[in-house]
């Protein structure tokens, strides 16, 4: 191993939903609309299917920051799943506020199917914001290190 | 990059518009006061910018006869503020002259009773630093 | 273990371009489980398919992944593929390298890395996925039209004409919309109540089509095929068996100031009234916001004069519960309000309209009797202007963003029929673009230049000022010749922007169909199922989706019967068997699930269990597959962590997240 400082590349898992922010992902792609590669996304089929110990897992995997996706607040294909899912976060995300994953790694985003600007929008501003925020320390499973 | 360009951009930097915006409407042009003064017209400071020819811009009356009443820039429906652009290339010519344009005690000199009100305000706005 | 098959396409170049396949498919073999990996141009095609059916049966596959495009495209296609080969469809995943990965990134080896590392993932997935079978849900053969316009009547008359019962439930007292309030249509000029009517009157004599006039949708539950829809139906205060329609109680009623809503406010209505004429039901409403009886208690002689004894003021509203297999919105639109807009003093001016205005004032039935005058004082106008794109293409937040695509047709059918009946009224036309695509469209409008002399000028107005002797001074832009222009005008009339009909939103979220930045609704694809919401069972006619003219309207209104009548003629839909269920070791019974179930498909039972061997009855949640939807609240909630969902599991998930961040 070389102590020369290696490029900082995130790992940054993105939830989408499968009937907004999914198909959003598939409008920025569909009008070319580019960000970082850094970010690999998941089809839930409502961002209340992610539970909070998915978000966990991924920082413990090394993951240096987690997004998720849904419909509009009132749009929910399922009518009332992102209510859940933002109360779920909202208590999830300051929890890791307070021990120490930077509320900059966490967010949470609402995007319509008719949206393609603004995911790609959101990808590139979240990604930016790791680049700012460095590497994730805490929480990492140091058996998951090289 | 050639200098032109550089002004093009400078002014877009400046102004913080993005003239390609624009859609040929006329709004600009259909909503200035000052309009039968100016030898470029408030829709063309658009497709000048776009078309780099900067040094046009800057020698024009229009440079000094435009009003900054912001008329152009409230109307646009496309944001695309051609008032700005004619501000920012005014700050142009000002840079390169390094001095405010108006020093405030030169004002009771240029003072002229049939002066628009609105004229000494945005220019007390602009160059008063 | 599984046998999984990785078949990675090509996309033609919109994959092969930016990522390397070959490569793709070589990382794949290194993959736990993967029996069988290969590339080929395009996976989809007959061959493609025909490949991924060989390699299932050759090497006995328990699983496979396509590394394409978005599964929302084409994974329905390859778990068909999949299902012919014997395989189950539910044993194949998508890892979408294309709109996700390809299209969005520039650099190869990025891209590659990108893709890899996404069919990772979903290789992890399939190593835990399960074979599901889907369930079945019975379709009830009724369909409810939202919205009573040309596109909601064409609609109903479509699926009626096929055998099926429809409903229709408008919010006005009569049924006609927008169309009924045009005078005249383009391109053909024909008069727009003498096409229209005939639908109408076809709409409510078929004995499949019942409709309910001033009545809303007031809460959908349900799913595709099974819709439950209860509908308000307001109070009429007028018995609708009883009343004749002889209009005599609208001749009567002192109250007769309340604005016409028919005529967009140009003129009053009595309190009890029918919109129009050609009203249907012809029976009249009674506004009790505009009504003496109901402000004061005193009056009621419209009660008086009514022979039939049909008006009731104590008629209350009613909720008739209905269920549905399809639903079919047409919500229509509505022009923009123009408050934002008070450089064409609109507020200021009588005499400065918009179009659909306009419409009213050249109407036979409108407040002028069909007679072009001004507003404000009744005599004839020498000079029109008409202003094009008020309020539409502005990227600011006054205006629409969209093209509101029929402005451009019905100024130049008024300027024409301005000219045609008043040859000395000047008509002058201020455009940015004038966009005529459509069959004969061109041609109307050099028609309006060429045979009328309609004076078109390229550029906008900024500025209209009423003027002290009641002339409007209108100042605008000739971009052609280059010049300001100061024009006195008698009239001007406002090219107003359309939006979609304002409680669409509402409707929208009853139905949980989604919709876009400008409140249209979406399609579930804009090129290929443009009348279809990507809601199951949820279908869209008319200006709802788009800006449409009435041609446009009518074809997707047919579509969209077409569409709904094609789901009504199932007799059983196959439900997604991606549905929660609860393990019965771990779950303790505590009612979390069936709280945060949106559908109720979550009941309690009591059950004999064999826990390591200790034998008991226990209170353990039941998941109703048929009403599962699959959303996965429920195994969020479950602190016990009993509830999964089939499909995407606990463990599927967590094994794509570590895929991942490998």
């Amino acid at each position: 191993m070389s102590l020369e400082k290696k490029e900082f590349k995130p790992k940054i898992v993105a939830f989408c939903c499968n009937w907004c922010s999914y198909a959003g992902a598939d409008l920025a792609g569909s009008s070319r609309l580019t960000y970082p590669a850094d970010v690999k996304i998941i089809r839930v089929p409502c961002s209340c299917r992610v539970n909070p110990m998915f978000i966990l897992r991924a920082f413990e995997k090394g993951a240096d920051g987690v997004i998720m996706c849904g419909c509009h607040p009132g749009d929910c294909h399922y009518s009332t799943g992102n209510f859940y899912a933002r109360r779920r976060m909202t208590l999830l995300f300051s929890m890791l506020d307070y021990i120490g994953v930077e509320n900059g790694r966490t967010r949470v985003e609402w995007v319509s199917a008719a949206e393609g600007v603004k995911f790609s929008e959101t990808m590139n501003s979240f990604v930016e914001k790791i680049y700012s925020l460095g590497e994730n320390v805490r929480l990492g499973d140091l058996r998951c290190k090289s | 990059m050639s200098s032109e360009k550089k002004q093009a951009e400078l002014i877009k930097e400046i102004s913080g518009v993005n003239p390609l915006k624009c859609m040929k409407c006329g709004k600009c042009s259909a909503s200035c006061p000052s309009y039968n003064e100016m030898d470029i017209k408030p829709h063309q400071f658009v497709s000048y910018v776009i078309n780099e020819d900067i040094e046009s811009l800057v020698n024009s009356k229009s440079l000094w006869k435009c009003l900054s009443c912001f008329a152009c820039v409230e109307r646009c429906p496309r944001d695309v503020k051609p008032g700005k652009l004619i501000d920012a290339a005014r700050q142009i010519v000002v840079r390169q002259k390094g001095q405010n344009y108006l020093l405030a005690d030169e004002i009771p000199e240029l003072l002229d009773p049939e002066l628009p009100q609105q004229l000494l305000v945005s220019a007390f706005r602009r160059y008063r630093r | 273990m599984q046998r999984i098959g990785v078949f990675v396409c090509h996309c033609g170049s919109n994959i092969a371009a930016t990522v390397d396949v070959s490569k793709v498919a070589e990382m794949a073999l290194m993959e736990p489980g993967v029996v069988h990996a290969e590339d080929y141009q395009y996976m989809c095609s007959e061959a493609g398919q025909a490949k991924i059916a060989a390699a299932i049966q050759e090497k006995n596959l328990t699983g496979m992944v396509v590394c394409s495009c978005s599964p929302r495209m084409h994974e329905a296609t390859f778990r068909k593929a999949a299902e012919r080969a014997g395989l189950n469809p539910y044993m194949v995943e998508i890892a979408n390298i294309r709109e996700h990965c390809s299209w969005i990134h520039k650099d190869v080896e990025e891209a590659t890395k990108k893709a890899v590392i996404l069919m990772r993932a979903a290789i992890a997935k399939v190593n835990l996925n399960a074979p599901l079978q889907p369930g079945e849900s019975r379709v009830t053969k009724r369909a409810l039209v939202i919205g009573g316009g040309i596109a909601g009547i064409q609609t109903a008359i479509d699926i009626a004409d096929a055998g099926y019962e429809v409903d229709i439930v408008e919010k006005t007292p009569s049924i006609g919309g927008r169309m009924s309030q045009l005078d005249k249509t383009f391109p053909t000029l024909d008069c727009s109540a003498c096409i229209l009517t005939p639908k109408m009157v076809e709409a409510s004599a078929h004995e499949k089509i019942n409709i309910y006039t001033y009545s809303e949708v007031e809460k959908v539950s349900g799913f595709v095929g099974d819709f439950t829809v209860d509908i308000r139906k307001k109070a009429r205060s007028v018995d609708m068996d009883k009343c004749t329609g002889c209009g005599v109680c609208q001749e009567k009623c002192p109250s007769k100031k309340a604005p016409s809503e028919f005529n967009r406010g140009l003129n009053t209505r009595s309190a009890i009234y029918t919109p129009f004429a050609q009203a249907i039901p012809n029976v009249p409403v009674i506004d009790r916001e505009a009504c003496i009886k109901f402000k004061t208690g005193k009056c009621g002689l419209c009660a008086k004069v009514c022979q039939a004894g049909a008006v009731d003021y104590e008629q209350k509203d009613e909720i008739v519960t209905e269920k549905y297999g399809a639903i079919v919105v047409a919500t229509g639109f509505d022009t923009i309000k123009l408050d934002q807009y008070d450089e064409y003093a609109y507020s200021q001016s009588k005499d400065v309209i918009t179009s659909l205005e306009l419409e009213r004032v050249m109407n036979a039935a409108g407040p002028t009797h069909g007679h072009l005058e001004r507003l404000s004082d009744g005599k004839a106008p020498k000079e029109i202007v008409f202003i094009q794109c008020v309020g539409s293409r502005c990227s600011d937040d006054r205006g629409k963003p969209y093209c509101s695509k029929i402005c451009c047709m019905y100024t130049a059918k008024h300027a024409m029929l301005i000219r045609d009946k008043y040859p000395d009224v000047n008509v002058t036309v201020f455009y940015i673009d004038v966009r005529t695509p459509g069959k004969n469209f061109d041609e109307f409008y050099r028609r309006a230049v060429e045979q009328y002399g309609v004076n078109y000028i390229k550029g906008q107005v900024g500025k209209v000022i009423p003027q002290p002797n009641g002339k409007l001074l209108v100042q605008g832009s000739d971009l052609l010749d280059n010049k300001q222009i100061l024009k006195e005008a008698d009239m001007v009339v406002l090219a107003t922007a359309i939006e979609p009909n304002p409680d669409v939103r509402k409707i929208a979220t009853m139905l949980t169909a989604s919709i876009d930045t400008n409140n249209f609704l979406t399609e579930a694809h804009a090129k290929l199922r443009p009348v279809e919401s990507p809601t199951a069972g949820i279908f869209l006619s008319g200006v709802c989706q788009g800006p449409k003219d009435i041609p446009e309207t009518v074809a997707q209104a047919g579509a969209a019967a077409v569409k709904a009548i094609g789901l009504l003629a199932k007799d059983k839909l196959l439900t997604n068997p991606c549905t929660a269920q609860s393990d019965i070791l771990l779950c303790n019974g505590c009612s979390t699930c069936e709280n945060v179930c949106p559908y109720g498909a979550i009941t309690y039972e009591d059950k004999e269990v064999n826990d390591h061997g200790i034998r008991e009855t226990r209170r353990i949640a039941v998941v109703n597959s048929a009403l599962c939807q699959g959303c996965g609240a429920c195994t969020v909630a479950c602190p016990s962590g009993a509830m999964d969902l089939q499909g995407f599991s606990n463990r599927q998930i967590i094994a794509e997240v570590d895929a991942i961040c490998r």
